[in-house]
């Protein structure tokens, strides 16, 4: 079994118009050591995936149907909140999208930060490596050398000094990187990244990109990379799992995938991307609108829009086909690898 | 922090010479002629015109308002026609009691209040939300004069454990005067007799005086909490692992508090001129009774001078909170 | 916006409007506790209108004196006993319901009426009209209500119309904030913009295009205020400034009923969870039309 692994996951969501259907049987296995591209529009579902692995999804108004996630071979969906807080310290880190709200703005970051290393040192004690019998103040101290080195790591210059400064004293990329040294004070496992660079300006980006990357070297961390950006994924994902309307269509390695894009709706994204190489005027996309999650269309969600669609699309989901090694496609017009090409 | 109560401070000075402007106007706009109310009704006209001049109020609107604002400044804050006496020092004797009654009731407050809206707030929509709204609601609905003659009714006259009204019995000698505040004096005196005594006839006072505030607070604390609960770095700081307990009672709390502070800073002011009616129903020789008084016969001063402390008072206080508000909120600070 | 409706899409406009009003009315009836408000409400409403027809002793509402019934506890003839009178003090109470509303309707809506006036033309004009208007509003705020009230309606005379206008006086500087906030944003607004650019006059642009964009915060803050609004004029009437007997007003009734404790309890008693009762009617009706018509406010 993979070190995460999610199998057939349907989450619906209680609101004032029903029940939506957010994840309509989501199938995903991440290894330690590979980073996973979750890419997909707007409420396709790929944020509410992240957060069902750290079961951060308010419930009620959510509802989990049916479906496992395997963290580690542990049941996720079956574990206790007491046994979640301590996976959420110490194997499972996430970072979010927007640093400038996700930082405490009454709390010195120091503060928030030796918090953080306290409570990954109570589920994992070699996370500040003192003695048991050890006094408050001492693992305090400690643990604050701990956030020092973290800060350090991430690329916070002046550490020592800027540890006891506020939020709205750091840019928008220096509290990311606070965020990040945060996330893997705990030295976890497995990273969830919400659109970590969505929010920063383009410069810092790369900056920000480049350290998960060398961090993810040096933890072998797995890592969930959630993002609408197709460049980022070519660049630092080694898998690719493009969802639509709460179902995976096509995932698989970044190559494959990218070189072959199999799936209607993946090649439509491809399309959308801008290109040096386009001319003006040719950047396309799919007409229509994301289907409505109370009453989901019948079938394959992404047929009403689709170019190709036929009449058996609607008849009923379309089971899920390797066109390679690994890369997997959940469409009909799709032909398992080793058959004649359609 | 130091240049940011500075500036603070210096802007209350437009404010004070406002509000006592604001004041001299809506008392010279008032109708009723308090010379002739005061001279009495067989008095000549030769009598009130020296009665008037006695009080300057036969001079130009301006010059009248330049006697009193100088005359604010300089201790003078005119004499109350009927009592005869200096406004300044009926004010000092009764002041002490007003104060003493707000302050334990806000302490009561939001001692009570905070937890209790923190509380709602995290076990929304279940039974200790329910229960904390709705109570909340009433509480505010309560007429305060009405609360207070039900627990006179309750309390004091059937059950008899606590004194009917006034503020210390009659027959015995009170603390002498260090605050005014008769708790407070009667332990620095050590005489915990007295102290029990002044908590007896303080408690009705100053629960029927809390209970809207309390009721204020705990919803305000409630929408707070709710609201910051919905942040962002709440969800981050359960991504983190960190507990329930610390999450609510540290870093939800801290951020709750500062905009609950604003309205316990308004409720404040906003109480001190509320204590009328429970100061009328308990008897209570506060700033409210005395403004009653005043106002029943027309006598202007006293008025003018308790609604000038009032509004004095209550800027006071916002600035105090202002000044917390600036410890709670880190960007206030430096900016 | 308004200028260039279609009309489809002025259609679409009616339908998408009708579907928040379902809406609205969804959430008011998720709420029980408004529900309890609004059956209050009506009840208030009810007695108001038809009260000095319903009850059993109408003669007493004018005054009327009967010696012979004085101080009777309550029983089936007299639900909520007499008074020192004799009068009925069910009958008093009902027949109080007409004075409160009244009250405290037109204490609301002088108030609003100033308060928006005010708030409209500093928020529209904005510099020195807006300081001057908006730093009088800032220190009313800082004064104390009840005693200017109580000030300025000793100094008016007794009487439910000098205790009205007493009341209103302090009453609008809380619109005037609210109003001036929502003129500023409202300004800003394309279709604003758009009729100014027209050539239409402030008047115009005012009554409009930005006030009835901005009804639906005032009525929630009306309905807010209605019980606190009831609440003064009682408190007046308690404090002997207001209403005076013989027109049935409830603060009124509770100041006099309070010399007759404890023996007479039913006197006080019954006034008193009249006051307590409205108050709190208008109290949950406001709060759950702020849930629904206020936005900002939801959670």
């Amino acid at each position: 079994m993979a070190f995460l692994d999610i199998r057939d996951l349907h989450l619906a969501m209680r609101t004032f118009e029903g029940e939506a259907h957010v994840l309509n049987g989501i199938n995903l296995s991440v290894e330690r050591g590979e980073i996973w591209g979750l890419v997909g529009e707007t409420g396709c579902g790929k944020s509410l995936t992240g957060l069902s692995i750290s079961r951060l999804v308010p419930s009620p108004p959510g509802r989990y149907l049916r479906g496992e996630i395997r963290f580690a071979g542990q049941d996720l969906l079956a574990t206790p909140e007491d046994g979640m807080r301590r996976l959420r310290g110490g194997h499972i880190g996430m970072i979010f999208q927007d640093p400038t709200t996700n930082l405490n703005p009454a709390f010195r970051i120091g503060e928030q930060m030796v918090d953080v290393a306290l409570h990954a040192d109570a589920v994992d004690p070699a996370i500040l490596g003192l003695a048991p019998g050890a006094s408050r103040r001492q693992r305090r101290v400690e643990a604050r050398r701990l956030a020092i080195a973290m800060l350090d790591k991430v690329g916070v210059p002046d550490a020592a000094r800027r540890i006891d400064d506020y939020p709205h004293q750091f840019s928008g990329g220096m509290r990311q990187r606070v965020l990040i040294a945060m996330a893997l004070i705990g030295k976890p496992e497995l990273l969830i990244a919400d659109e970590p660079t969505t929010a920063l300006d383009v410069s810092v980006q790369a900056q920000i990109l480049r350290l998960i990357h060398s961090l993810v070297l040096e933890y072998q961390l797995a890592v969930l990379l959630i993002t609408h950006n197709l460049g980022v994924v070519a660049q630092l994902c080694t898998h690719v799992a493009v969802m639509y309307a709460g179902n995976i269509i096509e995932s698989g390695p970044v190559r494959p995938v990218f070189r072959n894009p199999t799936h209607p709706y993946t090649r439509a994204l491809m399309k959308a991307v801008p290109h040096a190489t386009h001319r003006r005027g040719e950047l396309q996309g799919l007409p229509g609108s994301v289907p409505n999650l109370f009453t989901p269309p019948p079938g394959c969600r992404l047929a009403p829009r689709c170019p190709v669609a036929q009449p058996r699309c609607a008849e009923r989901v379309p089971p899920t086909i390797a066109v390679s090694p690994g890369h997997d496609v959940a469409c009909v017009l799709a032909t398992p690898a080793g058959s004649a090409a359609a | 922090m130091l240049r940011f109560a500075v500036r603070r401070i210096v802007l209350l000075v437009p404010v004070i010479v406002g509000l006592s402007l604001l004041i001299f106007a809506i008392a010279r706009l008032l109708p009723g002629d308090p010379v002739t109310l005061a001279a009495g009704p067989n008095a000549t006209q030769a009598e009130i015109a020296d009665l008037a001049r006695e009080f300057g109020l036969d001079q130009p609107l301006p010059v009248q308002y330049w006697h009193y604002a100088t005359g604010l400044v300089t201790g003078d804050w005119g004499q109350s026609i009927f009592t005869r006496r200096p406004v300044l020092e009926d004010l000092k004797a009764y002041l002490p009691a007003t104060l003493e009654l707000v302050v334990v009731a806000m302490v009561l407050a939001i001692v009570i209040g905070i937890p209790a809206g923190l509380l709602a707030a995290v076990y929304r929509d279940r039974w200790p939300d329910y229960v904390s709204r709705v109570v909340s609601l009433g509480a505010i609905s309560m007429p305060r004069f009405f609360l207070g003659l039900l627990l006179q009714l309750g309390l004091a006259m059937w059950l008899g454990w606590l004194p009917l009204g006034g503020r210390f019995p009659l027959t015995e000698d009170p603390p002498p005067f260090v605050t005014g505040f008769l708790t407070i004096d009667s332990l620095w005196a050590g005489d915990p007799h007295a102290f029990g005594v002044a908590l007896a006839y303080l408690a009705l006072p100053a629960f029927a005086t809390c209970l809207s505030p309390l009721a204020t607070i705990t919803r305000m604390m409630r929408a707070t909490t709710l609201e910051v609960l919905q942040q962002d770095y709440v969800l981050t700081e359960r991504a983190l692992g960190l507990s329930q307990r610390l999450i609510i009672f540290k870093y939800v709390l801290k951020n709750a508090m500062s905009s609950t502070l604003t309205v316990i800073g308004l409720y404040f002011g906003w109480l001190l001129g509320g204590t009328v009616l429970v100061e009328t129903v308990f008897d209570w020789p506060g700033i409210g009774l005395y403004a009653t008084k005043a106002i029943v016969t027309q006598d202007f001063m006293p008025v003018m001078g308790v609604t000038l402390t009032i509004g004095v008072l209550f800027v006071a206080v916002n600035l105090v909170v202002d000044l917390l508000y600036g410890l709670l909120n880190p960007k206030v600070r430096y900016e | 916006m308004s200028a260039s409706a279609t009309p489809d899409a002025r259609a679409s406009a009616v339908a998408a409007r009708r579907q928040n009003w379902r809406r609205a009315a969804y959430r008011f009836q998720q709420s029980w506790l408004s529900i309890v408000g609004l059956a209050i409400v009506v009840l208030l409403f009810v007695a108001a209108v038809a009260g000095p027809s319903l009850v059993p002793y109408p003669a007493d509402i004018a005054g009327g004196i009967n010696t012979a019934t004085r101080f009777e506890a309550p029983s089936i003839a007299h639900l909520f006993g007499t008074n020192e009178l004799g009068q009925d003090v069910f009958t008093l109470v009902i027949a109080g319901a007409r004075i409160s509303l009244l009250s405290g309707v037109a204490v609301v809506v002088l108030g609003a009426l100033a308060g928006t006036i005010v708030g409209a033309l500093a928020g529209y004009y904005g510099g020195w009209t807006d300081e001057i208007l908006m730093r009088i509003a800032d220190l009313k705020l800082t004064l104390p209500s009840l005693i200017l009230a109580m000030a300025v309606a000793a100094a008016l005379g007794a009487g439910l119309v000098n205790t009205i206008i007493a009341i209103a006086l302090t009453w609008w500087p809380g619109y005037a904030r609210l109003v001036r906030g929502e003129v500023i944003a409202k300004k800003e607004e394309l279709f604003v913009q758009v009729a100014q650019a027209l050539g239409a006059g402030t008047g115009r642009i005012l009554r409009r295009h930005i006030l009835p964009n901005i009804v639906s915060p005032i009525i929630v803050k009306m309905s807010l205020d209605m019980g606190f609004a009831i609440l003064t004029v009682a408190s007046l009437g308690f404090i002997g400034i207001g209403v005076k007997p013989p027109t049935p007003e409830w603060g009124s009734l509770l100041s006099i009923a309070r010399n007759y404790m404890p023996d007479y309890w039913w006197t006080a008693m019954f006034p008193g969870l009249a006051i307590f009762l409205a108050v709190f009617g208008f109290n949950l009706l406001g709060d759950g039309l702020r849930d629904v018509l206020d936005p900002r406010a939801r959670r």
